[in-house]
């Protein structure tokens, strides 16, 4: 059996197995990053006030940590072996550009391994404040090791830092590579939006249970905790997804333009909410006039560059790429005014908000910041189509010409599926009997490693 | 040493580290699966959950350090093996990905059901997965993996004799390793009959593994006459280590020497992976495949390869202490008395 060259179907198989394994590993990279710190914070606070709530709150969630660490680990191995499986002919070139931060980021991998064994099974071992202290090394790799990951992703849209030579990398700089134009907006939102995704994921846990009449100060703190953190986020959140889309007006004008459905280059550009394209225009959607040159250029005569200044051949689809963005647009402001009610019933009279739609619409918080990292992501990666690495390297260049590469996505298919039913049901019980230990618990008599 | 040899020294520490420390947690799964029913097996179930649980994470990390330096710092050799070898990897990927997660699920879980389900979805991965990615270094190792993009038989480069060959040793030895470790482990908690059944199974698979390996001399003979050349000339003296650290750990076993056993035993699959190294330097991807590359020939750019190298160090700086840590804290805690 000789590989010729990737069928379309096998192309397709293997961009939906990545983007399936990618929006996968996210959500679990997002608690990944954002749980330490909130678990640190309220076991902080246990600690000082001595209250045994939030001593509560950290233990739980620290052993919800456990459990999600392992699976996304295994989750983010499969991502790396999927580069190559994959995408071999855009790693054999440009492996060696983006090696460097994927490097560190397996140090980040290492420290954070190392310090959650710490934190998990010796909480009963180490005086308090020297525990706290071991679950710093956690937050700061969670966070070093999304940094380093998403400057890869930002330099396959803002390619530099090397010389090509009939078709061979030659003379390479990795640190240019790494620190390309689009890494500060992509690292910043990225980082923010997995605070939201874990305040919100974990405030709708308490707020379900909230609304099923357990109002205890544990269940109220625990949504406390969570909901203010990543509602006090969202503004932020929105002004630098503001950023994001004015870095593309300059840098990636062709994703722009897919993202607000602009086909003719031009001024006076209207800001389209939804819609579908149909023949080179968004029909049924709501336009606010010159909206888009207004946002990007603070002037109705601001000059938007359309997908006319492009071959056909090297656009995006619109319509994907327009609707998620607007779903993530949509959320982000949903989630915004979310997060105003609490804070408004709060400075008037220091209580959740009387009606129930806050509760249940609150419930729903987790999911919908889930969504709209989601949705973000689609908005960045469908946006770079049909490019691999942006204007460098085609996506249908860059495939396995092994044949089968759709029963490969068949297989990950079953795989993640019966992942996430044991995730959640492992996750369920655990909330209702409490004694389960995480996986990297040992019972207190019985020490042990290699 | 140039630039290139040092990444690709430092890449096989890290693929030594993987073998001797992952593929003491794989044993643990084959173990488990051999364990028996639901409650004659549950002392051994528990004490392979305790050993392997604080550490399998961290050690995991140790394949993914081995990929990432391979694609950076050998890209083509890295598109090349991903690509050709396509099939044992998707394979052992999945075996990882059910592992780990069977794993954790199991613990976490307290319904007997539950439990044999998520464990017995934890043992068989742990015996599929080495042997899928013993293939691989079976099929790279006899010269099957061509440079290119899925340029080699992309089935019979890694079903083949060497290969077959290489995943009964990777599974043989995860099982050695931890037949050994786990003899330490149950001694410590003061379990003699556990650790008495562990010795017994050291030294069956101890005895098999050997004759396994022996036989496999035969096997390369036929099937790998370059590798065979390799490892018994120059890595000659690397393979009789190999030998006479397994002999002296099958004796150490005997006399009931867990600790010192632990050394041997790793010792005798070190000199494994360093024979393999030597037997086939400086290839990369050894003949006979048409398109082999040398290890100078397949780095990549000398200023990728320093920028890596001075990260892995300083990330090294901070790594040790911390594994220091980590270590102590399970010492400590480890001469404390059983509480009933
Ligand atoms: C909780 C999640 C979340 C929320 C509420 C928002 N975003 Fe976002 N957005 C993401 C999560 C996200 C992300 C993490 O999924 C992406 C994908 C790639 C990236 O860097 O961030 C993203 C990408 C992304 C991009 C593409 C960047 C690129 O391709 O370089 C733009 C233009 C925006 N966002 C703009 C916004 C705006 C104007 C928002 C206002 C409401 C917004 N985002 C809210
Ligand atoms: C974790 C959040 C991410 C999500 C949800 C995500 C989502 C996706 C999706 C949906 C696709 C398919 C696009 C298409 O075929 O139209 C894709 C492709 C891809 N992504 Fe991402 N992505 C993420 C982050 C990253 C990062 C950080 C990297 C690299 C460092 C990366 C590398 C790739 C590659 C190599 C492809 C395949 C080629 C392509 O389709 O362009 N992604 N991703
Ligand atoms: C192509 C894209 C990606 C690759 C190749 C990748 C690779 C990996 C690998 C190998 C692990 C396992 C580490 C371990 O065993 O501890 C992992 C975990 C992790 N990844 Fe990713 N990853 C990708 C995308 C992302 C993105 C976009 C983020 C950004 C937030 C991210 C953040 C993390 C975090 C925080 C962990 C630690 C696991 C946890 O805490 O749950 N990864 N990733």
């Amino acid at each position: 059996m000789i590989a010729a060259a990737a069928s379309p179907i096998d192309l397709f198989a293997a961009r939906q197995q990545m983007g399936i394994s990618l929006g996968w590993h996210i959500i679990l990279a997002c608690l990944g990053v954002g749980m330490p710190a909130l678990t640190l914070f309220v076991e902080w606070r246990g600690w000082r006030t001595g209250e045994p709530a939030y001593q509560l709150l950290a233990r739980r969630w620290a052993k919800a940590m456990g459990v999600l660490f392992a699976v996304g680990a295994v989750s983010g191995t499969i991502l790396s072996f999927e580069m190559g499986l994959l995408w071999p002919a855009m790693m054999s070139r440009y492996g060696q550009v983006i090696g460097l931060p994927f490097a560190m980021e397996g140090i980040a991998f290492f420290i954070e391994a190392i310090f959650l064994g710490i934190y998990l099974y010796a909480w009963d071992r180490l005086p308090p404040r020297q525990h706290l202290l071991s679950g710093i090394p956690i937050v700061l790799a969670g966070v070093a090791s999304a940094f380093f990951v998403v400057t890869a992703n930002a330099w396959m849209n803002q390619p530099r830092g090397f010389d090509l030579t009939n078709g061979t990398v030659t003379a390479v700089d990795p640190w240019a590579a790494m620190f390309n134009p689009a890494t500060p907006p992509q690292t910043i939102h990225m980082l923010l939006a997995a605070f939201m995704v874990s305040g919100f994921v974990i405030a709708s846990v308490y707020a379900v249970a909230l609304l099923r009449g357990r109002r205890d100060r544990y269940h109220r703190l625990g949504f406390l905790v969570s909901f203010t953190a990543a509602a006090v986020i969202t503004p932020v959140q929105i002004a630098v997804g503001d950023y994001a889309a004015r870095f593309l007006a300059s840098y990636q004008t062709t994703k722009l333009a897919a993202i607000e459905g602009v086909y003719h280059t031009g001024s006076h550009i209207p800001l389209t909410v939804a819609g579908v394209p149909i023949g080179e225009q968004l029909r049924y959607g709501l336009e606010i006039p010159n909206g888009l040159s207004l946002l990007v250029g603070y002037s109705p005569n601001t000059l938007i560059i359309g997908l006319d200044r492009v071959p056909v051949a090297d656009r995006p689809p619109v319509g994907i790429v327009h609707l998620s963005f607007d779903v993530m647009v949509g959320l982000g402001f949903g989630l915004l005014v979310l997060g105003l009610w609490l804070g408004v019933s709060w400075w008037r009279r220091r209580e959740l908000p009387r009606s129930p739609w806050f509760l249940r619409t609150a419930s729903l918080s987790g999911i919908a910041a889930c969504c709209a990292l989601e949705a973000g992501w689609v908005t960045t990666e469908v946006g770079r189509q049909p490019w691999i690495v942006w204007g460098q390297m085609r996506t249908a260049d860059a495939v396995n010409p092994a044949p089968g590469l759709l029963t490969g996505l068949v297989a990950v298919l079953v795989v993640y599926l019966v992942m996430t039913i044991g995730t959640v049901y492992v996750l369920r019980r655990m909330a209702r009997y409490h004694q389960l230990a995480a996986p990297q618990e040992v019972d207190a008599e019985l020490g042990g490693a290699w | 040493m140039s630039l290139a040899q040092w990444s690709i020294t430092v890449l096989w520490i890290g693929l030594t580290l993987y073998v001797l420390l992952a593929g003491a947690d794989f044993g643990g799964g084959f173990w488990d699966l051999f364990a028996g029913g639901t409650h004659r097996g549950r002392p051994q179930r528990d004490l392979i959950e305790h050993s392997i649980g604080p550490v399998w994470e961290a050690n995991h990390v140790w394949l993914i350090f081995v990929i990432v330096l391979l694609w950076t710092a050998f890209p083509t050799v890295f598109a090349a093996v991903m690509s050709t070898l396509y099939i044992p990897l998707t394979l052992a990927a999945l075996g990882i990905i059910a592992r780990g997660a069977a794993f954790a699920f199991r613990k976490a879980s307290d319904q007997l059901g539950q439990q044999r389900l998520f464990g017995a979805a934890f043992a068989l991965s742990s015996v599929l997965t080495p042997f899928f990615l013993g293939t691989v270094a079976g099929g790279i190792a006899s010269g099957r993996v061509p440079l290119g993009l899925a340029a080699g038989n992309l089935l019979t480069s890694w079903w083949n004799p060497t290969s077959v060959l290489a995943g009964t040793l990777a599974v043989g030895a995860a099982a050695y390793l931890a037949a050994t470790y786990l003899c330490a482990d149950a001694r410590r908690e003061v379990e003699h009959q556990l650790a008495e059944a562990f010795r017994r199974r050291a030294l069956v698979t101890g005895l098999v593994l050997g004759a396994v390996a022996l036989g496999g001399i035969a096997v390369l003979h036929a099937d790998a006459p370059q590798l065979f050349d390799g490892l018994t000339h120059r890595a000659l003296p690397l393979v009789i280590s190999s030998g006479i650290a397994g002999v002296a750990s099958l004796l150490l076993v005997l006399r009931r020497r867990y600790l010192l056993v632990r050394i041997t035993a790793a010792l005798a699959v070190t000199a494994v992976v360093w024979g393999w190294a030597l037997a086939q330097y400086p290839y990369l991807l050894p003949p006979p495949a048409r398109a082999n590359i040398t290890i100078a020939a397949g780095a990549a750019n000398p200023d990728v390869l320093w920028a890596t190298l001075i990260a892995l160090a300083a990330g090294a700086a901070l790594l040790i202490p911390s594994l220091l840590w980590l270590f102590m804290l399970f010492q400590r805690s480890q001469h404390g008395v059983k509480t009933p």
